[in-house]
Parts: structure tokens; sequence; C-alpha cells
């Protein structure tokens, strides 16, 4: 379809949804409910109080930064596990424990925005061990531990600006990927803009993340100037391979919306991550000097360390045979998705009037017999019809992403048409399609991107709201739409806001997770330097204008909870245990007039908030996590003196047995 | 006179019993409040009390701070020092017993292990009523006039949110099923000495 067919197409399409809205907005009192009868879907989404969701689904913060935990079928949201951004509710970000986990070679960046949640697997199917995720800003990639829900490890991403296709995760979880979503010069280096095509490159790198604490790359592949958007590596017989959507092949530099919209036709880059490590063990790759930072979680001290690395093995594609294919994909492909069997690659071209659909024999063969229709940058493009299994035809408009069922079927989001589309694979036929609210950029199947879907539930992500819910304004949340893919026909069954923007989504059985969770840390395997394990150990000391004070907090006091010798510019280091042993009885540390955050200490846990002493006077400091009936007294003061005052240092320890 | 083997046989078997003391608990006090949908508990033991869970003491004695009860502290209880002794003993004494067979040793040993049983009753109770009576007042938390927190020795009470239930644990049982192995040992042997006195 040319190009101004396929904007008349839509101008027709916003206008008809145009005259829908004005024609029905005077009688119509509520958001449409998919044509479902509301009591059924209530009970198929009701999990009654105290019952467990089926499903543990971690949805993408977005320029939250941050992954947010929910129950399905409920849409309950459980918990937002801070990542990429400061998080002033725990303190994340922010104490002295957790800071350093935001810094970066360009300095402390206190926001990011995260994108793909991925799920580690064994033998291709989700084992709840990690979720990784990426910052799709300044390129890094997280690893959250799922036995305590939190951040372990952040790894940096040098030679790359906004790593967007990542961190998609090999069948065996040896390696996470992040592939630059902006081209640069690589090395960085000051040059016009208008050459764009001359100096700009695109890395892709592999990262090693099979081992917790030692995330590190293990190569980068130098690529063309291209965007670089989705990816997801192959499996079965398509394992050891991982494909990555391309937009602006064009390399266009202004206008892109334009500019970046003129081939007929991007590319699915095929990567054969085996024969790339033969190459680097054959000594193709360079080392090139690239700063970057690696922080980890300790897991005796529970503090973050930080590594800075210095250098990566960079790979030409060009200069290691085999490595690299372009397959030639329909118009802006957002989607690079691979079917259970890994037979298929599903490549969903944004601007695309087919769901163009590849094949991995197929693509095979046509490499075999060189059906090359040119090179870019030494890199075969391969005939298009050659590696073609079939095409959706007339799916709707916009297809942005899709992933399966395990019973043979695909669902892909419809972005501009605003609608997800069943299609079965194998005869490309259109099977089901529902109307979403409004305008979904990826959806999700529990396991739905593996070897093994659990295929009873999509969530559609969405990215406009406006009248779902009670309007809050200009700006509403974004919205995610619970579907029952478990019939032939697709039923909606719920609406729930989400926090951010979801750009992706993974779930996975409570089951593979539940029974696992950690619900205190043991006071005896807590090796912070500054932990005290009891009453008795608390204190106080002065190093220079250095007091560190150790303290504890249990029910419902901390000791020592009245602290004098401290003088006007001394850095006050709390380093608050709590002592308690027992499941979510959680303390919080907050200090008058601190120009920080608080501390939130689960049980078993120290932590450490930097103050320094403003002015004389009584500073009080209190607990912020409601613990007991006699929280409101769980408080404490800190005199503070002149400098140079002959106040001395006390703090008063275990007055009580 | 001597025993008959089957007696003899019997108070062996419940002497033996008496060792797995040494191996079981002896009683259980769980406690359910509904901020504890897991439940606390604590498990007495012939030489100690623990938690039933790793930190259930500690717990225990976290919130027992509130009400002003001291800390259970195992090596603070006397009586833990003296129990594995009486047991050993009574267990040793029913060997003898079962080797010698002799009737007058049978009922003084069975004399013992009653006044064993009602003595460890009564300091058990004696132990509760101390825990829930002896409360320092002056450093309470929470103070409610005429309240105190003794577990029942056996059966159920609601201690402020706390639901106390006090249940002989596997030790418990197996003295019991000693005992009654005892008195049957003992029945019979009255019963045939009836008979020979009324042949002979």
């Amino acid at each position: 379809m040319k190009q101004s067919a396929l904007v008349r197409r839509w101008a027709a399409v916003a206008g008809v949804v145009g005259l829908a809205f004005a024609t029905g907005s005077c009688t119509r009192k509520t958001a449409s409910s998919g044509g479902l009868v509301a009591g059924d879907a209530a009970s198929r989404v009701y999990v009654p109080p105290g019952s467990y969701d089926e499903f543990y689904a971690f949805l993408s913060g977005g320029f939250s930064g941050q992954v947010n935990v929910y129950g399905l079928p409920s849409g309950r949201l459980l918990k937002e596990i801070p990542v990429f951004s400061q998080f002033a509710q725990d303190g994340y970000g922010y104490d002295e424990d957790s800071r350093d986990m935001l810094t970066t070679t360009a300095g402390f960046i206190p926001w990011d925005d995260a994108h793909h949640p991925e799920i580690s697997m064994t033998d291709g199917v989700p084992d709840g061990r990690w979720l990784f995720i990426n910052a799709n800003n300044t390129p890094r990639l997280a690893r959250i531990d799922l036995t305590r829900f939190e951040t372990d490890e952040i790894l940096e991403i040098p030679n790359a600006a906004g790593g967007h296709a990542s961190p998609f995760v090999t069948p065996d979880t040896r390696y996470i990927v992040s592939a630059t979503r902006f081209s640069i010069p690589i090395p960085q280096a000051d040059v016009p803009i208008a050459e764009y095509a001359r100096h700009f490159k695109g890395t892709i790198s592999f990262v090693r993340a099979d081992q917790p604490g030692k995330m590190d790359i293990a190569f980068q592949i130098l690529m063309p100037g291209f965007d670089y958007d989705i990816a997801h590596a192959g499996k079965g017989p398509s394992d050891g391979w991982f494909f990555f959507t391309t937009y602006n092949t064009e390399r266009a530099h202004e206008k892109l919306e334009l500019n970046a919209s003129q081939n007929d036709k991007d590319y699915v880059a095929a990567i054969n991550y085996r024969r790339a490590e033969q190459c680097v063990a054959e000594g193709k790759a360079r080392d090139v000097a690239a700063r970057y930072l690696h922080h980890f979680v300790d897991p005796a001290t529970h503090q973050t360390r930080t590594e800075t690395r210095s250098s990566v093995k960079l790979l030409e594609a060009a200069k290691c045979e085999g490595v690299a294919y372009f397959l030639p994909t329909p118009k802006s492909p957002h989607g690079a998705d691979v079917d259970p069997s890994g037979e298929y690659i599903v490549a969903s071209g944004k601007l695309a009037a087919v769901i163009p659909v590849h094949s991995f024999t197929k693509m095979q063969a046509a490499i075999a017999a060189r059906k090359f229709d040119k090179m870019e940058e030494g890199i075969p493009v391969l005939n298009y019809e050659a590696v073609l299994a079939g095409e959706v035809k007339n799916p709707g408009l916009g297809p942005l992403h899709t992933e399966f069922d395990g019973k043979g079927n695909a669902y892909t989001t419809m972005f501009i048409s605003s609608e997800i589309v069943k299609w079965k694979l194998g005869t490309w036929q259109v099977e089901d399609r529902i109307p979403v609210y409004y305008s979904p950029g990826h959806l999700m199947i529990p396991g739905g991107d593996s070897k093994k879907p659990w295929g009873k539930y999509l969530v559609s992500l969405n990215k406009i709201t406006k009248d779902r819910y009670l309007p809050t304004g200009p700006e509403m949340s974004q919205s995610a739409q619970l579907i029952d893919i478990s019939g032939p026909k697709m039923q909606m069954l719920l609406d729930f806001p989400t926090i951010g923007e979801p750009h992706y989504a993974q779930a996975i059985p409570a089951s593979l997770i539940r029974d696992r969770v950690v619900k205190y840390a043991k006071l005896a395997d807590n090796h912070d330097p500054w932990v005290t394990r009891s009453e008795a150990d608390g204190g106080i000391q002065r190093t220079g204008k250095r007091v560190d004070v150790k303290m504890i907090a249990i029910r419902s006091h901390f000791a020592p909870d009245n602290l004098e010798g401290i003088q006007v510019g001394d850095t006050v280091y709390f380093h608050v245990t709590n002592i308690e042993q027992d499941w979510d009885i959680v303390h919080g540390f907050a200090m008058f007039k601190n120009p920080n955050a608080e501390l939130i200490l689960s049980p078993g846990e120290t932590r450490t908030l930097r103050w320094i002493a403003p002015a004389p006077g009584i500073y009080p400091f209190y607990c912020t996590d409601f613990c007991s009936a006699l929280h409101q007294e769980m408080q404490g003061y800190v005199r503070v003196s002149p400098a140079g005052s002959s106040v001395p240092l006390s703090a008063n320890v275990a007055r009580r047995k | 006179m001597k025993l008959s083997m089957p007696s003899r046989a019997l108070v062996a078997i419940a002497a033996a019993l008496l060792l797995l003391l040494f191996v079981t608990p002896l009683w259980r006090i769980s406690l359910q409040a509904p901020q504890y949908p897991e439940g606390l508990g604590l498990k007495i033991e012939l030489t100690t009390v623990t938690g039933v869970e790793e930190n259930d003491l500690q717990n225990i004695n976290s919130l027992n701070h509130y009400i002003g009860m001291k800390a259970i502290d195992p090596a603070t209880i006397g009586v833990l020092r003296v129990m594995p002794w009486a047991v050993a003993g009574l267990a040793l004494f029913g060997f003898v017993v079962a080797a010698v067979g002799r009737r007058a040793l049978l009922y003084a040993w069975m004399t013992s292990f009653v006044v064993f049983g009602v003595a460890g009753m009564v300091m058990f109770w004696w132990w509760q009523y101390d825990y829930g009576h002896h409360l320092d007042m002056e450093h309470a938390i929470i103070k409610i006039p005429g309240m105190s927190y003794q577990p029942p020795l056996i059966g159920v009470k609601q201690l402020l949110n706390f639901r106390a239930t006090s249940m002989p644990d596997v030790g418990g049982w197996l003295v019991a099923v000693a005992f009654v192995l005892g008195a049957v040992a003992v029945f019979r042997t009255v019963r045939c000495h009836a008979r020979a006195s009324a042949l002979g």
C-alpha cells in the first residue's frame, strides 16, 4: 500500500471513531464494556478476601523507572519495586546502602525509563528466579531477585545510547541482550549530525546473566547505524539466534517521523550469537576502551558494591561472516516475536498493512543458497520472499507486538485501530478480534514469549485511557485490560489502572515464586559492617567531623533514643538495624529537617542514613512504618550543639534487658 | 512372688518410652492472634524451652515485654536441670523392676511414677503462674487491672488478643502411654496375686 493511501485510510478510521464519540457521548454514561455481561466477568476476576491470585504479573513502569507487580486475574497492585528511579517511599537511591545503584559514568542519575521486563528462563520456560529490565535512556540492565522482590544488580552499557532492544533473554539465561536504540559515533565523537551516515553506528551487547552479581558484557557487535527496537531470542530449532527489529534503515537524522518512513521495508536483524562467540574466541573482536559501572548488592552486607570496568570486546559484524543477516520486513517493525516452536519470527511493521511472518527454516535455506538481495555494510540482506512463511492479510492498523497462547494462535496489538487480533499460525487467517481501550502498545500472555505459554489470560497494555475511569485531570493513569483467551472468542474481563507507562510485561504462575519468597533476613546472616544485633551493642562514636550512630529498632522503640554531643556541621551516619525476626514487621526512620528521604527497614536489615547537623537545637526522629500499638511512641531526640561545644558525646544504650 | 513375664515386659516398654522424652517435646503452648495467622508456639522439652518456629521464642518474649512479663530464658528455669535426672532415674528404676521382677518394686516404681507426674504438673503450673502473674508492673506498657496472663495447664484460654492452647506434645502422650502400661502391669499383678491367695 502506498503511503498516501495508508494515510487516507487512517484518516477515515479516525473520522469514524470521532463520529462514534460525537453521537454516543450524550447517551452513554460509562465506557464500553466490550460486550461482555458484567456479572460473568466479575466472577472470573474475583479473588475473595484472603485468597491469592493465580499469576504474578510484572509490568514495567516506563517513565516511572520502576517495576510494578500485579496479581492476575484480580489486577490488584501488589508492589512497586524501585529499579532505575529514586524511591523516596523506602529510601532506595537515597540511603547510603542503595544510592550507588543509580550512579553511572555520567554521575548520579535519579531517574530512567524502564521498558521491558524479562523473567529468567530454564530450557526456554520462565523459571521465576530473576526479573531483568532495561533502562531505556541511559542504557543499563537490572536484575531483580524474585525471592525478595528487590533490585540486586545494575550494569551500565557503554557504546550505546538508548537501550531499547533490551533485555531479552536466551532460553538458558546465559545472555540477556541490549541493542542501542540510537546509533551514535562509536567511540563517541564530536561530529556534524549531517554526517550521520558516515559516523553513526549501532551496537548489540550480549551480557552474561546466569550468575547473580556477575553480570558482564561478553561482547558487543558493531552494526550499521539504524535504530534497534525490540528483540527476542530463538528457541528450539532457532536456539542460538537472536532477532532484532530495526527502523530508520534510511539513516535519517532529522524529521525521522517522515524521513525514517521512506523505505518500503526495514529489517529484522538475525544474529547468530554462537557464531559470534566463535569469532570472539578466534580473536576477531577488538578490545575497545569503554568505561562502565557494575553495581551489585553484596549478599552478606546488603550494601551496594561498585566495580568500574574499562573495556569491551567489540566485534564488527562485517568481519565475522555468518554472524548477521537482515530479513526485509515492511515498514518500521516493532515486535520481533518468536513463536513457541521457534520456527516463526513475527515482525509487526507499525506502518504495514500486513503482519509478515518469517520462517527460520526458509531463512537457513536462503542463507545456504546465498539468496542475497544486497549487502548493508557487509551484512547480507536476504530476499523477502525467500524467508517469508506467510503474511497475515488485513489484520488491522498499526500492528505492534505479538505473543502466543501455545495452542497455535498468535495475538497482535493494533495500535491504530485499537484492537487485539487473534490469528492462526500456519494459515495466517484472522480468527477473532476484540476492541481495547485505547491504542494498545504491548500485550502479554503469561509465558507468551516462551516455549510453553500459560494461555489463559492476555493483558493489553494500553497507551491512552481517556474516559475509562473517573477523570483525574488532563493526565490519566495508563490502563491495562485483562482478556480471557481460554476459549475460541476473546472475552474482556477487567480494566485496571497502571503506574507510569508499562511498555511490556511478564507473568508467571504464582506457585513458581510464592513459596520461595523470603519473609525476613536472618540477623545472624547480616554482615553489614554497621549491624547492631542487640540493644546493648548500640552506641555513638566520633571520628573527626564524622559521627556514627549504631541503633536498633524493635517494637516499639529505638535504642539508643537520646543522642547528645553532636555538633553543627558534623556528618552523622545513622546505622539502624531492625532486629525483628518476624515477617512484615517493618520499621522506618525519619529525621527532622533531613534534606533526603527516610529509611525503611525490613526485619533483620541494616540501613544507613546520612545527615549533616544543620544548627544548634533538638532534632526528633521517629518510626514511619506503623509497626505496633505503640508505634507513635517510637521516637527519639538528637541534641545538636555549636561547633566546639563541650557537651560530651553520649548515647543512652540498653535500658531494657 | 515374681512378676509374670508379660507384666515385666510392659514395665520395660514403659521405661523405654520414658527414655524417648530425651528426643521428643513434652508439651506445646500455641498462640493465635488476628495478626499472627501463622501462629506462634512454645515447645517444652525435657531440658529446654524453644519456639515451634525458629524465632517464635524471641517473638513471644518481644510481645510479652508489653505486659511486663519476664523473658522466657531456658537457662534460668531450674526445673529443666532436674527433669532429665528424674526421667532417667524413673526409666532406670523401670528397667530394674523388669529385670528383678519383684512385686514390691513394681508398686514402688508406680508410686514414684505418680509422684513424678503430679510433681511435674504442679511445677509446670507454678511455672506458668509465675510468668503469668509476677509481672514487672513498673515497666509494663500495657497494664490491665486484675489481668493475668497464665496460659492453661491443658486446654484453651483467651489472653488479650492471643488465644493460648496448651496441650501435651508427643512426649506428653508417651508419658501417658507409659503410665497406662505400668498401671496394666500393676492391675495384672494385683489380680494374679488375689487369685493365687484365693487358691492358696
